[in-house]
């Protein structure tokens, strides 16, 4: 025992104990938001709960259990609950009974010892809708124009209104958007009684068409009967899904999996942002790290390319040395502070001065915008493009230089015939981690342009098509803003699993790919080296 | 030939081009680095530069009386005057030169308005100045005048016009303030919209109050009515009076006493306190002010000091208590107080007419000098606390009715930011004693900002603290293992893998350890205890198990294996304790642990509390400094390793004599570096704790950092005001701590790269 001691080996155990700790950690974390995340899209089983409750009154629970934990005995004591006294725990479920309108909470706790009877009827139907939430309960009635029509004419029915909700959506956004994105321009312009009569007619018509299809949408109806038997009248206009989860097959299952993971990408969020999609959210990312790319990969090419072939070894040097490295651990806050004052009210301020005058006092560029947003991030991914890029280059053998100066080329032209096309998988790579950083960035976004619900995409049909003024959604600031700012965090938090989900696939998924490309490219080298 | 030299003269050309573009490119660097640098310090500097006072206009003006009273406009464009005679007359400060040609036109100096205030057999006796703009004019006859001179702005076609007028906001009858109509010697008011009060003594020696009760509201209708009260209280004479604007108290000093009495009881006016300074020998005081918001009453003395008075709770109720004292002069005693409308600054002024400018709650000399020769006839601070006006009479002319006016810019915009107030104890007013708080919005109007920046850098250092006692041992010991001990193969797959951390986006770990993470740990916190025996103990019993298998099942699962085996086993402890935790929850602790942290340990418990942010932190910490202390520990020559080991060293001795001694510089860095990360970390801070600004170290309780303060605050901050510069501060102080972290780390790590080479 002594000797085993003496020999080190029980600390180096301890020391691979770090290890596993941080393996645990990790993958635990991947896992965790993985389980969570998908298990969203997963279609539950509705249940009926018969209730019997401490004063012998029963009840009939509908919804999905949505977690389950055991609780001390002692902590009901209080209550006039009455339990096995010799039991140390009890367990609860947390089931999710929508029906909004109906009961103030959808969200309640049974005690397992309460449930009677547990079931999973056929005949249950989950109703997504566009207001008020989810719906449990048991279809009765089906009626097209007040008239009632087979179970069977669901379907029918749903697509009709589909249909019709998609007209009714582009009119709004892209026809109606345009007129309103116009006469505000004129507005600005002081020409308003140039065109203001003929958008004026064009926007009336518009309307009427848009009243007519919504008196069409609102046609049919759905009574439902609640879990205490109340029965609800939904008109088809709100309806979003109706599905019958015990109904459905395995296979059903998947396919529904898919499908609502599919609508979660391309939908647009409901109910402030606790229900429906991310689409705006994940546009808003893609297009503010694009733009952000955009910026940052030229300047973070040319300060690697200076510091790796045009540095001497000098003061300077090292101080450009240390600026890199301070630029890459400056907390990202401060490049949030940096960006609010000196891009969006200095920089931004002076512009609105000179070529938006006509809106002032509102701001143009001088307030938080998808613009500043990119070029703050900018400004923070680039250490991260230099020190990539510079890797690639320190990795090319000197006999390439050597080779291509004695043939007579410039340095310049080493550079752009030789050295750059040798290392733009290395820029690739610096570029890619620059994107999946500036993903997952939100502290400085919440200064200098993120929002919380941004009424226009930056990028839609009106010219200039693409609006660097705007705000713009952001799939981080998302999960901080439905995860902690919203009313019903409880209902929410599913979702904000989903969208991590998302994020972290994404960038994970970017930080792999710059692995193995930076890996074969190291290969690639070694191999040029013998 | 010729032809190629000129394409070689185009070709260099190109070059020296090139090399010009990726020149500047690469100074860029430098340059954003200083540019953030610079445009912090440009935005931090007004809070620290000190007021100034620039004489801005000075016209003559004609009174046959002495001038009593004097006031600006919001805008410092005109200016009105009192004299003795009761007349008022408004001067033009500002030529309003877009008027010139048209009737408008006014330029400077012109007498725009004169309104005789007081009936032809009246006399004035005194000139009391109140609250907003309100001048009561009181007569040798006993009776009171209220007037308000004010300025409207008009617009013609876009040019502004600024119209005075007087109004009587009280009717313009006469007022009675005593019920018995006697002659009144010293009088003070103040006045809302639901009633005025006045507080008076008479010439026979009675204190009295008057309120005046609105009937509906004095905005609309001036219609009140009167109840006479009188006070107890025995004095030969009486000094100053003075009324706070909520009308809940009135200070009477008579010789070097002050007497407070509450005035909110409807039916009797009781003493409260009594203010007595403690004097030199001969010193008296010699005037007296309320600050700004009522609070606090400054009392200026003849050996030239002002001490500040404001009520504390102690043992024995509210007591009023000296709280500083600034001595404004060295030689000459304090004939006047001017306090500001909504700051707590005030000026002070000598017979000499030697003034100064002071700031109370930072304790704040801003400003020192003589406008003047003598002392001025009067003086006013414009509404904007950007001006003063001075009337100063010109001695020379044969029957003294010649007045200079002077109009004076201050440059005054954050008196209550100081390097000390940032830094020290402040004692804000009704706070017992000095503290350190930072509490920026509050929902009242007359609230004081509360700028310490102690709460939110011990906030800071304590995240960073509890991150870092968790990261440090998890990344080191996982550095040292995967560095020295683990196979090629599997090395290549675990760092990776660790170092994927390194890319989650904090906001998810932050999401995490808000709404997963507070409330496990809250509900299993035995739990938490038992995983730091367990994990340890699980570790060294597997050790000892392998130990002792017989030599071909070693062969089989070799020790390079160990992180690998432990994965399981650490599962195993982790799961084991958190079904332990609620036995040990009910045994020990009561059934639930946080009331017995509550109530029998006595310290207060937080769901979001520093464990949480240490442990979520800590995640975010450990990719940084493992990746970096692996890379040191891994670039350690090999021919040393071996030579140790040549030379009998075990592993382990040759590891800690050799490897971790020649590497240590390369680990301290990395700690510094993930130092600056965890000072610098903003979402997993917001997410995680309360966001509550508090000075303890308590593990179970949340603190408010830097960087979330400045998420929190900055969006709603006023640009330009003394939060927003402020919070820039808090940046800046981040940006400098992360920069000595970085800027160190940097060094060594530079040094041990040329070290190692040289091996």
């Amino acid at each position: 025992m002594n000797s085993w001691f003496k020999s080190g080996s029980p600390w180096v155990w301890l020391s691979a104990g770090g290890v596993s700790i941080s393996l645990i950690s990790v993958l635990g974390l991947l896992w965790l938001i993985a389980s969570r995340g998908l298990s969203y899209f997963w279609p539950a089983q509705i249940v009926q709960f018969e209730m019997l409750d401490e004063h012998g009154v029963k009840s009939v629970v509908i919804g999905e259990i949505y977690d389950r934990e055991s609780i001390p005995t002692e902590q009901l004591a209080h209550t006039t609950i009455k339990l096995d006294p010799n039991q140390e725990t009890v367990e609860r479920l947390l089931i999710k009974t929508g029906n909004r309108e109906l009961v103030s909470l959808d969200f309640r706790w049974l005690l397992v010892p309460q449930i009677i009877k547990q079931s999973t009827p056929e005949n249950l139907v989950v109703i997504e809708r566009r207001t008020n939430g989810n719906f449990y309960g048991v279809i009765e009635t089906l009626k097209l124009d007040g008239e009632v029509v087979e179970l069977s004419q669901l379907t029918v029915l749903l697509e009709r209104v589909e249909y019709f909700q998609e007209q009714i959506d582009d009119l709004q956004k892209a026809d109606i958007g345009a007129i309103n994105y116009q006469l505000e321009r004129l507005r600005l312009k002081e020409r308003k009684h140039l065109l203001d009569d003929t958008l004026k007619a064009q926007y009336t018509q518009l309307e009427k068409k848009l009243m007519a299809l919504r008196h069409e949408i609102a046609r049919d109806q759905l009574t439902v009967r609640a879990m205490d038997g109340q029965v609800v009248t939904i008109n088809f206009e709100d309806v979003l899904a109706v599905t019958f989860n015990n109904q459905l097959s395995t296979f059903d299952k998947v396919g529904l999996f898919f499908s609502q993971i599919g609508g979660f990408i391309v939908d647009d969020p409901r109910e402030a942002n606790t229900e429906g999609g991310v689409f705006p959210a994940i546009f808003g990312t893609v297009l503010m790290v694009l733009l952000m790319t955009v910026i940052v990969s030229p300047f973070g090419v040319i300060a690697a390319i200076y510091l790796h072939e045009y540095a001497g070894n000098n003061a300077l040097t090292k101080l450009l040395r240390i600026s890199v490295i301070n630029l890459a651990g400056v907390p990202s806050i401060v490049y949030g502070v940096f960006g609010l004052g000196f891009f969006v009210y200095m920089v931004g301020g002076s512009l609105d001065q000179l070529f938006y005058s006509e809106t002032l006092p509102s701001p143009t560029f001088g307030t938080p915008g998808v613009m500043w947003s990119a070029i703050t991030l900018a400004i923070l991914t680039l250490p991260v493009v230099i020190v990539s890029t510079e890797e690639g280059l320190s990795r090319i053998p000197s006999a390439m230089r050597h080779g291509s100066l004695a043939l007579g080329a410039t340095k310049a032209e080493t550079l752009w015939r030789i050295i750059l096309p040798i290392a733009s998988p290395a820029i690739m790579t610096g570029i890619i981690l620059a994107i999946a950083r500036a993903a997952g960035e939100v502290a400085p976004l919440m200064l200098v342009g993120v929002v919380k619900m941004a009424p226009n995409l930056p990028l839609d049909g009106n010219f200039p098509f693409l609006h660097l003024d705007r705000k713009f959604m952001h799939l981080g600031f998302h999960i901080y803003d439905v995860g902690f700012q919203s009313p019903n965090v409880e209902a929410a938090r599913p979702l904000v699993y989903a969208t991590a989900f998302l994020l972290i696939t994404i960038i994970v998924a970017l930080n792999m790919t710059a692995v193995s490309i930076r890996n074969k490219l190291r290969e690639k080298y070694k191999m040029l080296e013998h | 030939m010729a032809l190629a030299t000129k394409s070689a003269g185009i070709r260099q050309l190109k070059n020296s081009l090139a090399q010009w573009l990726i020149t500047l490119g690469g100074i860029g660097v430098l340059f954003t680095l200083i540019l953030i640098f610079m445009y912090l310090l440009y935005v931090i500097k007004p809070i620290f530069d000190s007021a100034t006072v620039e004489p801005l206009a000075n016209i003559s003006i004609e009174s046959s009386s002495p001038i009593l009273v004097t006031g600006v406009d919001e805008l410092k464009e005109l200016a009105y005057i009192i004299n003795e005679q009761g007349v008022i007359d408004f001067y033009q400060l500002k030529d309003n030169k877009a008027f010139i040609g048209s009737e408008e036109h006014q330029a400077v100096g012109n007498n725009l308005l004169s309104i005789e205030l007081l009936a032809a057999n009246e006399t004035l006796k005194q000139l009391i100045s109140s609250g907003v703009d309100h001048q009561l004019l009181l007569t040798e006859q006993g009776y009171v005048h209220l007037i308000r001179p004010t300025f409207t702005a008009s617009y013609q076609d876009d040019l502004r016009e600024i119209i005075p007028h007087v109004i009587y906001p009280l009717g313009e009858d006469v007022l009675v303030v005593d019920e018995q109509e006697q002659m009144i010697e010293k009088l003070a008011f103040m006045k809302n919209d639901e009633q005025a009060m006045f507080v008076g003594f008479t010439q026979d020696g009675r204190l009295i109050k008057t309120t005046l009760v609105a009937e509906d509201d004095f905005s609309y209708d001036a219609e009140y009515e009167a109840i006479y009260q009188e006070i107890n209280f025995s004095a030969a004479d009486v000094d100053d009076i003075l009324i706070t604007p909520d009308m809940d108290m009135a200070f009477v000093r008579s010789g070097n006493q002050v007497s407070v009495f509450s005035l909110d009881d409807e039916y009797s006016v009781d003493l409260k306190d009594k203010i007595i300074p403690n004097l030199a020998n001969d010193e008296i005081i010699t005037s007296m002010a309320l600050l700004s918001g009522g609070s606090s009453l400054l009392i200026g003395t003849s050996g030239g000091e002002v001490s500040q008075w404001f009520e504390i709770s102690t043992v024995n109720g509210r007591v009023f208590k000296q709280v500083r004292t600034f001595s404004a002069s060295s030689s000459e005693a304090i004939s006047q107080i001017y306090t500001e409308q909504f700051r707590k600054s005030f000026y002070t002024i000598t017979p000499s007419g030697e003034m100064g400018l002071f700031y109370t709650t930072s304790h704040a000399d801003l400003w020192r000098g003589q406008l003047i020769d003598s002392r001025p006839s009067t003086m006013a601070i414009a509404p904007r606390a950007d001006g003063l006006i001075l009337i100063s009479p010109v001695q020379s002319t044969v029957n003294n009715n010649t007045f200079n006016l002077l109009l004076f810019a201050v440059e005054n915009e954050h008196p209550e930011v100081t390097w000390q107030a940032l830094w020290q104890e402040v004692w804000y007013e009704g706070y017992p004693e000095p503290d350190y708080i930072w509490q920026s919005t509050s929902g009242t109007d007359d609230f004081e900002g509360k700028f310490s920046l102690v709460p939110i850098t011990f906030g800071t250092m304590k995240a960073a603290f509890y991150a870092m006692l968790f990261a440090v041992p998890i990344a080191l010991t996982a550095a040292i293992y995967t560095a020295y001990f683990m196979t090629p193969g599997l090395r290549k797959k675990v760092k990776p893998t660790i170092e994927m951390m390194e890319a989650l986006p904090t906001v998810i770990l932050g999401f995490l350890a808000g709404l997963w993470l507070a409330p496990i740990i809250e509900n299993y916190l035995p739990a938490i205890g038992l995983l730091l025996i367990f994990l340890p103990l699980s570790t060294l019993l597997t050790a000892l198990a392998w130990h002792n298998l017989p030599k071909e099942w070693k062969n089989k699962i070799p020790e390079t294996w160990a992180p690998i085996l432990l994965i399981p086993v650490m599962i195993l402890a982790a799961y084991s304790a958190f079904s332990l935790s609620p036995i040990l929850e009910s045994y020990f602790f009561g059934g639930d642990v946080r009331q017995f942290i509550t109530n029998d340990i006595g310290i207060s418990f937080d769901q979001r509390n520093a464990l949480v942010v240490g442990i979520a932190m800590g995640f975010a910490v450990i990719p940084t400094i493992f990746s970096m202390a692996e890379d040191a520990i891994f670039s350690v020559p090999g021919h040393l390793t071996s030579g140790s080991l040549a030379l009998g060293a075990t592993q382990w001795q040759t590891l800690v004599k050799v490897i971790l001694l020649t590497a240590s510089p390369g680990i301290f860095s990395a700690v510094m570096m993930g130092l600056g990360r965890a000072v610098g970390e903003t979402m997993i801070v917001l997410m995680a704790t309360g966001n509550t600004p508090i000075l303890d170290w308590s593990i179970f309780q949340g603190m408010r950092t830097l960087a979330a303060n400045i998420a929190v605050e900055m969006p709603e901050s006023e640009v330009g005001s003394s939060h927003y510069r402020i919070l820039f501060l808090a940046a800046f102080v981040l940006f400098v701590f992360t920069f000595i972290f970085n800027t160190v780390a940097e060094f060594i790590r530079q040094h041990l790269r040329a070290k190692y080479s040289s091996m």
